[in-house]
């Protein structure tokens, strides 16, 4: 029933930071993804929240084939990803699409809503037949919950939670398995925020999508999500399922973020205790050994600064978490 | 004591406040009277999500205000009692920075990235109390230090990209600081910071508002940072106040129905699952606000009399006002 489409194992993915103008040399990494494993079952949502900088989008990137990896494997319904080339990674691009956050950059603002979203037939013209295109991007706005009459506006004429459908019908176009969300919802205010949210839900419903949400709203990871990951520097630290990672955190800096997330109640503002963590998030070229998280996190000891916790369940725990010291928190609802 | 208050002017108050913007499309009525007030150790948010006027009201009280292509329509803004729109340049700028300071969302942009973030915070002392450069940066390491920024000795040097975007608002809070003024704008001053570093900052400035005992102005659109830190809150809709309450009875009840669905389409742990109520429609085109309250194509309660008349902001039990003809029937449902 829960088969895994996408399997992720170890995915690494390192930019060289280079200096010199005409002979480059590499002075060392930007360490965006470095060692990602998870799975996506069929009709899931996997969340994964994180700070700026901890590896999400890249993770997006190299998922969708737009980056090449450095090391590590995904597989698509068992088959390998990253060794596939033409006709094989055309027919993979079919099947994994993306929606990115900023509705204003990312659609072409010299074509019109009907080029945008019937662009893919283009390239994949095996969907859809050329003189059946129109009707197909039509039924797409009305799917999306657009006017299908708008077909030839242009992306300038639409408000920012109109114009993030438009991309949510590109995305839909070639009947994808998965899509990825990466901050769908962020750029957009609170009232249309829950427009474009109930559109993603009806959507998976009723098409049996696969999704990877990025975000760094917990509450709306939360609301959508079925399992959840926490990056923190290029590494999962945390994943589980929703209940687990919002109410039984085990990993310091899952229970850090949560204690962050202001909660619009003010009833309980003064019965909160809230985890303040110090200092920023260090830099991902130079991460520190052992557990990336120790120079911010009040449990480490000796032990955090050698060896590098993996991400397994431990003792007394029932999801995975990548800490020495990790230890269940029961938070309070709320 | 109650009358003794009443004749007290507040620290700062906006009355009827109107802004017109000329744009190609016309005329953009940006806002259309807005009234709200703080006093001292007091912390107002003003919420509204993006196109409500909560920035256009800022930059009006703190008389920068792009002029054309914004113009000031009618209303009043005092400080102190002091009118500030028929005040002389000179009086507004004395006043600017020294009685009232005002801190931006995206502190990279609103920092020189040529000078030191030292030379800059040192700057209004340097020109409006006649230090020397060096008082001046001995007092800009002492205001680093008190925002929370380690080693402010050496940092003083620095400039503004050399730091992290959550010590960047430290400098700019650190230079709103130094003339110590009594009145703080913060306009979305942790929005584009990751939710660790929000809770750092929003953590200074309630402690820095609470020292000082200053009115602390909050613009911002997020329902969870305004529970935590507000007193009082403004909700604004189309460039109007539509809501006033202090934060307690707002969460409880909410007496606009704009407010009411504005706290219905967050997601909340009991909405895991389900459909968010979300709110229909957009939010007006300012050029065209539709008559009568401007909030009623998308109001679940919106009758014939909502589309004809404009519902003034009015008082309600309790210190608390709504802009909705419904309101007494909102309260305590």
């Amino acid at each position: 029933m829960t088969e895994s489409i996408l399997e992720v194992e170890d995915l690494v993915k390192h930019f060289p930071v280079q200096h010199g103008i005409v002979f480059k040399r590499t002075v060392g990494h930007v360490r965006a993804v470095d060692g990602v494993s998870f799975d996506l079952r069929r009709g899931e949502t996997l969340g994964v929240v994180g700070e700026s900088g901890c590896g999400k989008s890249t993770l997006a990137q190299v998922l969708m084939r737009l980056e090449p990896p450095t090391s590590g494997r995904v597989r698509f319904h068992g088959e390998d990803v990253f060794p596939k080339r033409g006709r094989a990674l055309q027919a993979l691009r079919r099947s994994i699409q993306i929606v990115l956050q900023d509705p204003y950059t990312s659609l072409n603002p010299r074509m019109t809503v009907g080029d945008i979203v019937g662009e893919p037939f283009e390239i994949h013209p095996e969907v859809a037949p050329k003189g059946d295109r129109r009707r197909k991007v039509q039924e797409l706005l009305d799917v999306v919950g657009l006017n299908p009459e708008h077909i030839n506006r242009y992306p300038h004429q639409f408000s920012g939670g109109q114009r993030q459908r438009i991309g949510i019908a590109r995305a839909l176009a070639l009947r994808p398995e998965v899509i990825i969300c990466d901050e769908p919802v962020s750029a957009l205010d609170v009232s249309i925020q829950a427009q474009v949210m109930n559109l993603l839900g009806d959507l998976q419903r009723e098409f049996g999508l696969s999704y990877i949400f990025i975000a760094h709203d917990l509450s709306v990871v939360r609301h959508l999500s079925d399992r959840v990951a926490v990056m923190y520097l290029g590494k999962i630290v945390e994943i589980g399922t929703e209940d687990e990672i919002y109410n039984r955190p085990s990993h310091p800096y899952t229970q850090a973020l949560l204690s962050a997330v202001p909660v619009p109640d003010p009833r309980v503002r003064a019965a909160r205790k809230r985890i303040r963590l110090t200092g920023d998030v260090p830099s991902p070229v130079n991460p520190p050994s052992g557990c990336r998280f120790r120079t911010r996190c009040w449990k480490a000891t000796d032990i955090c600064a050698e060896e590098e916790p993996a991400l397994l369940t431990r003792a007394g725990g029932h999801h995975r978490s990548a800490c020495h010291h990790a230890e269940e928190q029961h938070l309070l609802p709320g | 004591m109650h009358q003794h208050q009443a004749f007290e002017p507040h620290l700062l108050e906006v009355a009827g406040l109107h802004v017109e913007f000329r744009t190609r499309d016309g005329v953009a009525k940006v806002l259309n009277g807005v009234d709200y007030h703080v006093d001292a150790g007091e912390t107002l948010a003003v919420l509204g999500e993006s196109g409500s006027g909560k920035s256009v009201t800022a930059n009006t009280v703190m008389g920068i205000l792009q002029t054309p292509p914004g113009a000031v329509t009618g209303g009043s803004v005092r400080y102190r009692g002091e009118d500030l729109l028929t005040a002389s340049p000179e009086r507004r700028r004395d006043l600017r920075g020294e009685n009232i300071a005002m801190i931006f969302q995206d502190a990279l942009s609103a920092l020189n990235p040529v000078f030191t973030v030292g030379f800059q915070i040192g700057e209004q002392l340097r020109t409006r109390r006649g230090m020397s450069r060096r008082d001046a940066e001995k007092r800009a390491v002492e205001l680093l230090d008190q925002v929370g920024i380690p080693a402010a000795r050496q940092r003083v040097r620095d400039h503004p990209h050399q730091f992290s975007g959550g010590m960047r608002q430290r400098v700019m809070i650190a230079m709103s600081l130094a003339l110590d003024p009594d009145v703080l704008i913060a306009d979305e001053p942790t929005t584009a910071l990751d939710v660790t570093v929000q809770a750092q900052i929003m953590d200074l400035l309630a402690e820095i508002q609470a020292e000082r005992h200053m009115g602390l102005i909050l613009i911002t659109h997020d329902l969870g940072v305004v529970a935590e830190v507000a007193d009082r809150i403004a909700v604004m809709y189309a460039g109007r106040i539509v809501e006033n309450a202090d934060v307690h009875s707002l969460y409880a009840n909410p007496c606009h129905p704009y407010t009411r669905a504005l706290l219905e389409s967050i997601p909340r742990v009991d909405t895991k699952g389900t459909e968010l109520r979300a709110i229909k429609g957009l939010p007006p085109n300012l050029a065209r606000i539709p008559p009568g309250c401007p909030f009623h194509p998308r109001c679940s309660m919106a009758v014939d009399l909502c589309r004809e008349v404009v519902p003034p902001l009015a008082d309600l039990p309790g210190p608390r006002s709504s802009a909705c003809l419904f309101a007494n029937e909102l309260v305590g449902s």
